[in-house]
């Protein structure tokens, strides 16, 4: 025990917290790292995607039509002969802001609404959550349908329908760890001291309630890029011929996919890799900034 | 006897008053339009002064409403009747605003070391949360130096005060809570059971920690616990509480000496003695049952239903709190 206390004095140093939390995300948790390290790769591929592709996201060749990965074309070509590498790498900028995007207002939402409803409860927590009841019966591709035919196809479009549908889903989660997190004597204690209602949401249930929210986020991103793919299949997504990861894959992909499996696979691993990645550095975050876990492994 | 520490005793007029409290919680049926259909008398009438600087024991059974009296006296409940005066300022009705000044000096110490600490945070951030709720020092470097400090005060090394809550032991935690309670330099501590989830060894540490603390800032405590020895030891009056009412109150050596109501005799009569010769030749007091429901608590006496000497008029009128000398008080109509 003590000399667990003993390693866990040396670390703490004059670095910033942010510096601090690098350097034990490299030191503790090498496959977040690995996580980190892949997430931060298709972040450069989409934000310099027009530098490094080979070839223009919508340039076709209509004489090098389906050809198999090569060293002029590295991942093959689709079925109007356009550079699967480039369309992918392009691929990365769309698929990567609208998940982290969408996610990230989704994620917002559910903490909004589930800290609002979860420590106020009463007649709040009543009518707030029988709303989102009757929204969450709603199938989302109505919702989508019907916002898309209103607004139009488009990306802005996309991550607010997703945000919002995995929004109010998502916090009944939030609800729920909000809902234990308050039953917590040091929740008494601070309103027994007179501490503010922000300041207890802020300080006490909010840093306690992270692990799942980190988890929900994680877990969300991965599913808006899925979802995202269902969409744009639909005509309801980003429309084409903006090549989304799941567009390449519900579209030229699906089609031709005994003819140029190449066309499937590679935004399909693209996207397990990505789904993967985030979903190891979530984990790890996770682990990191819970106090009780310092020093483990 | 043992009158209240040094620090205070020129102020004759009590810290707090507590006048016929009663805290009643609704049961509620129905789900879109409530009504109440029966409530659970928690608290229900119980009266009595605390000095400054003394020490007040609150002892009972579990749900004889001795934990909810401590909450109630601190308008973490919503009080039924009653009234409660704190250093001359009726509380009973205060709102949150109204209270926020009074929060500052009155402060609860928990029992479960374990919970009441937001494992998120810093033990230096934890101490300093009320200095910067009440805006008590201007800068975080002022407050964490008052943080070290409370922190050698309760017997901790200063040096811990950036640890997080895990790395410590129950009695370190404890402690931890009390230098918490203590940044405020709060005036009247309410103790809920702050032993009882530590080792017997630990437990003394702490009773001792707690007396010393009386003695140097002259605080007033209301100690509410089960445990009969630690209550003797730390207590200057003690009452005996029994199904929401007080059913003995008295000062500590009259209590153990001569307890005079059936219950406190039961209650006391129960505590082992450890030698097993002595302990298979005294004199045992029966008491049969279970406590009534506080939902539902029996007409006359409360304890009529227990009581091994309950007569006729016990179970229709209920007894007062009746002085019995020397500051005894007793609710018996048998004394």
């Amino acid at each position: 025990m003590s000399a667990v206390v003993q390693a866990a004095q040396v670390l703490p140093t004059q670095r910033g917290p942010v510096v601090d939390f690098f350097i034990r995300l490299f030191r503790e948790k090498p496959l977040g790292a690995i996580g980190f390290v892949v997430v931060l790769l298709f972040l450069f591929c989409g934000i310099f995607a027009d530098v490094i592709a080979p070839y223009g996201m919508n340039q076709i060749s209509p004489a090098n039509r389906l050809k198999p990965p090569s060293a002029r074309f590295w991942l093959g070509t689709d079925h109007l002969g356009r550079d699967m590498f480039s369309r992918l790498l392009y691929g990365a900028q769309l698929s990567v802001i609208i998940g982290f995007a969408a996610a990230t207002l989704a994620t917002v939402i559910s903490v909004l609404l589930g800290i609002v409803t979860g420590y106020l409860g009463g007649k709040v927590d009543l009518v707030i959550q029988r709303m989102v009841d009757a929204w969450m019966s709603f199938p989302d591709l109505i919702i989508l349908i019907v916002v898309v035919s209103v607004l139009g196809p488009g990306m802005p479009q996309v991550i607010f329908v997703l945000g919002l549908v995995f929004g109010i889903g998502g916090s009944r989660i939030v609800r729920g760890a909000v809902v234990s997190v308050r039953e917590n004597m040091y929740v008494h204690a601070a309103q027994s001291m007179g501490a503010s209602t922000a300041r207890i949401l802020l300080q006490h249930i909010l840093p306690n309630i992270l692990p799942p929210v980190i988890v929900l986020f994680t877990t969300r991103v991965g599913a808006v890029i899925l979802v995202e793919s269902g969409l744009s299949f639909l005509g309801f997504g980003v429309p084409p011929p903006a090549p989304t990861w799941g567009g390449l894959l519900s579209g030229s992909g699906r089609t031709y996919m005994y003819m140029a499996p190449w066309l499937a696979l590679a935004p399909g691993l693209c996207i397990t890799i990505v789904v993967y990645a985030i979903n190891v550095l979530g984990d790890a975050m996770r682990d990191l900034l819970d106090p009780r876990m310092r020093g483990s492994r | 006897m043992s009158m209240p520490g040094l620090a205070n005793m020129s102020d004759p007029s009590p810290l707090l008053v507590v006048e016929d409290l009663k805290v009643h919680f609704p049961i509620k049926a129905g789900t879109l339009v409530q009504r109440q259909v029966a409530s659970v008398k928690a608290v229900d009438g119980v009266s009595f002064l605390l000095n400054r600087g003394e020490t007040l024991g609150l002892v009972g059974e579990s749900g004889c409403g001795k934990s909810t009296t401590g909450l109630a006296v601190l308008r973490m409940l919503d009080i039924t009747a009653g009234r409660v005066v704190f250093d001359g300022e009726d509380i009973t009705r205060h709102d949150r605003a109204a209270m926020r000044p009074i929060r500052k000096r009155m402060q609860m110490v928990y029992q479960d070391p374990y919970g009441s600490l937001n494992p998120r945070m810093k033990v230096v951030d934890l101490i300093a949360e009320p200095m910067i709720v009440h805006d008590l020092l201007p800068n975080r470097a002022a407050r964490a130096d008052r943080a070290r400090e409370l922190l050698a005060l309760v017997g901790l090394r200063p040096d811990m005060a950036d640890r997080y809550i895990h790395e410590f032991s129950g009695g370190q935690r404890q402690r931890i809570g009390v230098a918490r309670a203590l940044s405020m330099e709060p005036d009247l501590l309410i103790c809920d059971e702050p032993v009882s989830a530590l080792d017997v060894s630990i437990q003394a540490q702490i009773v001792n920690l707690f007396q010393d603390l009386q003695q140097s800032l002259g605080l007033t405590y209301i100690f509410v616990a089960h445990d009969l020895a630690v209550v003797r030891h730390i207590s200057d009056r003690i009452a005996v509480m029994y199904l929401g009412r007080i059913a003995e109150i008295a000062d500590r050596e009259t209590l153990y000496r001569r307890p005079l109501h059936p219950y406190t005799q039961a209650l006391l009569a129960a505590v082992p003695i450890p030698d097993p010769e002595i302990e298979a030749t005294r004199p045992q007091i029966a008491v049969a049952g279970e406590v009534p429901s506080a939902l539902n608590p029996p007409p006359g006496c409360r304890f009529h239903t227990r009581c091994p000497l309950a007569v006729a008029r016990c179970r229709t009128e209920e007894p007062a709190l009746r002085d019995v000398g020397a500051g005894q008080m007793v609710s018996c109509h048998l004394v």
